[in-house]
């Protein structure tokens, strides 16, 4: 059966795009198998699914950036062969992604005028002044692009895409780099935008602003259209079902009673690490708690997971382990005191690419410190136990760690590290990039080790999971750590706010004013 | 049509290793029109320069000879590579190592006992680290591009050799050549087989060899450099110390080479000369590449290199061709070895049209 027929379209007018039979192979996967995708004019359509569902790809077919190895491509009701986006764009397709591509250094002008064809400055600068107020896109086009803020270079994304008047935008992910007034700033212009005809897509995993949003949903799972649904005849739990393909498991919740500071972090500050740097930064964790930093990545959680991890060495009382200070230790010395710490990236940090699941195993294992001589026993040893405690599908131990899937890989890590009874547990994007069911098993662990008297540092950009999570939730922007809350006692639009620094104000939260990103 | 390289999904580990096989091969077949573009056929120019010196014992002695040099001076750089520290000295290590172990040779008298090599041998392995050492520095204290420091040391050591057999330490009775004394008994390198040149250094370059597999195989350093050289990241998650290894890479591809060294001037030469190395040093990186960076294939690839250098000498020697050709294989050998091992990685894509 073919999802696309669950829904009537209508079928006075051909649609804007009408993608049938899609097939596209990369090596042994199917990133899209045979998808029959379409949108109409007007249309603001979701395209919905978990990562590696293969929306990304069927849009990239579309925009030119990619070609199917099956499949045609009509675009009002014409069949067009798109070998590349500018072929693309000459039919009226744009697309912003989901990493921007801007050039820092330019403004915001020269940015745009960068994909027009030649005009006159003042020129391009009045169109831009133009659409940007009937669009309400406001952006300084004299700033300089390093200067701006994530909401505020989607902005210009946005202004080069509508400039060029698009009959179809494709949006990825649009929202992972927002807060949430931005979002609803976004979806306004969008909205607009649709009004006047064009049909736009974009792509999301985030079940609520679809169904605010959009006026259908497409959803994927494992490179094939699933469903084809009005998102605002559905709840979210609906949707989550059939993204996931069955219902995810429960998370195990319970009270927990913290005790004893096992980690403390006083005036913290770190000068750019990669970039970022961290301003006086103070919190303290407890046996037996997790604590959640939220926040936009970039915002220096990369700074602060090295200095914690001993990555980067710091003034040796910025950070106290069980009272002992350990700022000027590294990361093996600190790991000999309890610390334990998996980070976000998981091939080339967590672990070693081209090495196999026994070598990776011995990566963190204080043998490896401490001896001459290898033990291949020893890493077999540890990687059986973590492959068969935490239900890593492999198919040998000797098998390199980037043959594995993401959310295997992932068990793998947090595994080996969780085995090693930790006191302190860093962990940063603990489910980013992980199937559902992983997702959960990983949580679970982190139940069980915060039921084991473990204090854990959260650091993630999914506000779901550290809801979930965290008995105390804080905020991370521009360097800086807001106050403590309770998960329960804040809203995610009053989280949104802090994300872009809005806690600092003397006034209540709630009225300061919603800041630029 | 325009076409272009794209990496394969899987690079088959069969054809990572027949890489450098076809790139002999490969090199071969270019030496033959080459031979051919001289005026000589391919046939006596390939006799000439690979069978001939493969046929008596003497043969295989100058082979192994040769080939000594390269295999200590190629591990030491295995280390290095793997480690990701991008030394390309071991030229000049290798040449101070000689002025180190000569000088220490120079002073035996007729009279010293023969456990004075033993001397000669420490003091040309640890005067190859030092040289080595500097780049260490200068890269660990200033960040300097390890490239560029181990490379520019090379000709500051072939001034420096120059210097010392033109000026203190040149032989009075040598009519003014730029040499040394020839070195008194005690200081020359043990004969292994009697009437061949071949020195106990041929059994310490496989025991170098033997070493080096060992070091990545079996221990915990060794190991700590595989994850430094391939992810830098992640060792500096574990804890490996990024220094230490530099220094230990540095150190130990100093010493070998040094030891090379020494080797040669307490061995063939029996003297320091200003010309110790035919570019046993450079050639020893391609042989590190052919060898892909592995104790047995570095052995494998050093008597190929050898053999270049045999033949070379024959080809002039007996067809009258310039002793350049050397240098053009070593050079057609790591060009098609580059080659091979793009297209092991990638595969060649036709297109209709260009993107973007």
């Amino acid at each position: 059966m073919r999802a696309a027929d669950l829904v009537p379209v209508p079928t006075s007018q051909s649609p804007r795009l009408a993608m049938s039979d899609v097939t596209k192979r990369y090596g042994a996967v199917i990133a899209n198998d045979a998808v029959s995708f379409d949108v109409m004019p007007g249309e603001i359509v979701a395209l919905l699914g978990e990562n590696g569902a293969g929306k990304t790809t069927l849009m990239k077919i579309a925009y030119g950036i990619t070609q199917p190895d099956r499949g045609t491509i009509a675009i009002d009701g014409l069949v067009a062969d798109i070998d590349s986006p500018r072929h693309a764009r000459a039919l009226g397709i744009a697309m912003v992604f989901q990493q921007f591509a801007l050039f820092d250094a330019a403004t915001v002008l020269e940015n745009i005028a960068l994909g027009l064809p030649q005009a006159p400055r003042r020129e391009i600068e009045s169109r831009v002044l133009e659409l940007a107020a009937r669009y309400g896109l406001q952006v300084d086009p004299a700033r300089r692009v390093h200067d701006l803020s994530m909401g505020e270079r989607q902005r210009v994304e946005l202004l080069r895409a509508l400039l060029g008047r698009p009959r179809l935008l494709i949006l990825d992910e649009p929202t992972s780099v927002l807060t949430p007034p931005s979002v609803e700033r976004l979806f306004a212009t969008l909205q607009q935008a649709a009004e006047s005809g064009t049909s736009i897509v974009f792509i999301s995993h985030k079940l609520h602003e679809i169904r605010e949003f959009a006026t259908r949903c497409v959803v994927m799972r494992s490179g094939r259209v699933v469903a084809n649904v009005d998102p605002r005849a559905q709840t979210e739990s609906a949707l989550a079902r059939l993204m996931l393909g069955a219902e995810p498991r429960a998370l195990a919740l319970h009270d927990t009673l913290a005790g004893e500071v096992m980690l403390q972090v006083s005036s913290l500050i770190v000068d750019a690490v990669e970039g970022h740097r961290l301003d006086d930064v103070s919190f303290e964790v407890r046996s037996g708690e997790i604590v959640g930093i939220a926040g936009i990545s970039g915002n220096g959680q990369a700074a602060l997971m090295a200095a914690l991890a001993g990555e980067i060495t710091v003034r040796s009382d910025a950070v106290k382990l069980c009272g002992k200070p350990v700022g000027h230790l590294d990361s093996a010395q600190r790991r000999a005191l309890g610390m334990r710490y998996i980070p976000e990236q998981r091939l080339g940090h967590a672990a070693v690419a081209g090495m196999s699941l026994e070598d990776n195993a011995l990566l963190t294992d204080e043998s490896v410190q401490a001896s001459l001589l290898m033990h291949a026993s020893t890493g077999r040893v540890r990687a059986a136990r973590v492959v068969e405690k935490f239900g890593v599908r492999a198919a040998s131990l000797s098998q390199k760690v980037e043959t594995l899937s993401g959310g295997n890989l992932q068990k793998y890590i947090v595994g080996r590290e969780v085995l090693q009874a930790p006191r302190v547990l860093l962990v940063h994007q603990p489910t980013w990039g992980v199937d559902a069911g992983s997702a959960a098993a990983i949580r679970n662990e982190l139940f069980a080790l915060r039921a084991a008297g473990c204090a854990i540092v959260v650091v993630s950009e999914e506000l779901d999971e550290l809801y979930q999570l965290a008995d105390r939730l804080f905020v991370i922007a521009n360097g800086r750590l807001s106050p403590p809350r309770a998960p329960r006692q804040i809203s995610t639009e009053e989280l949104g706010v802090w994300m872009g620094g809005g806690w600092s104000a003397k006034q209540p939260v709630h009225a300061t004013p919603t800041p630029a990103a | 049509m325009k076409w272009s390289l794209v990496p394969r999904d899987t690079a088959a580990p069969l054809a990572t290793w027949l890489s450098p096989i076809a790139a002999i091969a490969l090199t071969l077949a270019a030496g033959c029109v080459l031979f051919a573009a001289m005026g000589i056929s391919p046939m006596q120019g390939l006799v000439v320069f690979i069978v001939e010196p493969l046929v008596t014992v003497r043969g295989w002695s100058e082979l192994a000879l040769k080939a000594t040099p390269l295999v200590l001076c190629a591990c030491g750089l295995a280390v290095c590579f793997r480690t990701n520290v991008w030394n390309i000295g071991a030229e000049g290590q290798l040449i101070v190592g000689a002025i180190v172990g000569g000088g220490v040779a120079l002073l035996a008298t007729p009279e010293t006992s023969r456990g004075w090599f033993m001397l000669v041998l420490l003091a040309s392995a640890a005067g190859g680290a030092i040289w080595a050492s500097l780049t260490a520095w200068l890269r660990d204290r200033f960040h300097a591009n390890e490239i560029l420091v181990s490379l520019m040391l090379v000709y500051v050591a072939q001034q420096l050799i120059s210097w010392v057999v033109q000026g203190p330490w040149r032989d009075p009775a040598g009519y003014g050549f730029p040499q040394s004394e020839m070195f008194a008994a005690a200081s020359r390198a043990p004969i292994l087989i009697e009437g061949t040149r071949l020195t106990l250094g041929s059994v310490l370059a496989l025991m170098a060899a033997a070493a080096l597999w060992l070091l990545f195989a079996r221990t915990v350093i060794g190991f700590q450099l595989k994850v430094i050289g391939l992810a830098p990241r992640a060792a500096r998650y574990a804890g490996f110390s990024n220094r230490r290894a530099l220094w230990f890479a540095l150190l130990l591809s100093g010493a070998l080479a040094g030891l090379a060294g020494g080797l040669e001037v307490a061995g063939p030469i029996g003297q320091l000369t200003s010309s110790i190395s035919p570019g046993y040093g450079f050639a020893a990186i391609i042989v590190a590449f052919v060898g892909r960076l592995h104790p047995a294939g570095i052995v494998l690839a050093s008597l190929v290199m050898a053999l270049f250098y045999i033949g070379g000498e024959l080809a002039q020697s007996r067809l009258g061709l310039p002793s350049a050709l050397t240098g053009v294989y070593q050079g057609l050998l790591l060009f098609f070895l580059l080659a091979c091992d793009t297209m092991v990685a990638h595969r060649v894509q036709f297109r209709r049209a260009a993107a973007i």
